[in-house]
């Protein structure tokens, strides 16, 4: 499935769901997505996101949750918290990027 | 293509078994085997699963404040080093082996020993040691990482786990 519509906007995206264009995705979008699994987006939850992407935008990967907590600083414990059960991947899904590639 | 106005799919991040819960027996307490426990139960914590990890034997080094900064590789007994096996028993070549291993593993970004676990606590993982073993190696309580929650007998730890997916490691 690469081309599908989120509220009207063309996306691109794969069998599960995920943005595979790192440009399609802006704030806007990012609520609709969030919203999809239950998540109303709060500051803390947007830092996490923001970081996400300034982290693929340099690295061309996903920030794993260990990255996510020694370098954006934001301890594993709150992450759980903010994006519940399955943190990395809902993380990942509402900052339009592929799931996370590293095991740890 | 699609006219809906939502026609993307939305991945699904419930459980595929609900109240899914996994047991890692850790039994070695070389460096090496020590990481594949710890990285699966951290794994599965990151897919909401509950999680518990039983350290014995070997495995209590894991756990023992006096070890666990300190686990060591050997070549010893290991072919799958590719090494002559004499090698291994030089002087000096288990601390130049674990040394080598502690950067690779390093190098790809993968933390310490004793912050795994911190990490595995953090997301809510649960730590027991093994009543048999801290009592032929004589540990307390208060031996074994704070974060460790108690030490159980083999029944404990059978009741503790109904339902569970175990993997002795």
């Amino acid at each position: 499935m690469p081309v599908a519509t989120i509220n009207d906007r063309v996306v691109n995206v794969d069998d599960e769901g995920f943005l595979t264009d790192y440009d399609d995705w802006d704030e806007d979008l990012a609520k609709v997505l969030a919203s999809q699994i239950g998540i109303a987006l709060t500051e803390d939850h947007w830092k996490a996101i923001h970081f996400l992407r300034r982290d693929y935008k340099e690295t061309g990967e996903t920030a794993t949750l260990r990255r996510v907590t020694t370098v954006a600083g934001i301890p594993t414990k709150d992450l759980f918290t903010l994006f519940p059960k399955k943190p990395a991947k809902k993380m990942a899904y509402i900052a339009g990027l592929p799931k996370p590639r590293g095991c740890v | 293509m699609a006219t809906d106005v939502n026609s993307a799919p939305v991945p699904n991040f419930e459980d595929s078994e609900s109240g899914r819960k996994m047991a890692f027996i850790c039994s070695k307490g070389t460096l090496d085997m020590a990481y594949p426990g710890l990285i699966l139960a951290n794994a599965a914590l990151g897919e909401g699963i509950e999680v518990h990890l039983f350290f014995t034997f070997w495995g209590l080094d894991m756990i023992t404040k006096k070890h666990m900064d300190s686990l060591r590789f050997t070549l010893l007994g290991n072919t799958a080093t590719h090494m002559p096996q004499g090698l291994g028993g030089l002087p000096g070549m288990t601390s130049m082996a674990t040394s080598m291993m502690k950067k690779q593993i390093a190098s790809i970004g993968v933390p310490e020993v004793p912050e795994m676990l911190e990490q595995i606590v953090a997301s809510g993982g649960h730590l027991w040691a093994c009543r048999m073993s801290t009592d032929m190696m004589h540990l307390e309580k208060e031996d074994l990482y704070d974060p460790v929650e108690g030490i159980l007998n083999a029944s404990d730890f059978i009741e503790m786990t109904d339902g569970a997916q175990v993997l002795f490691i």
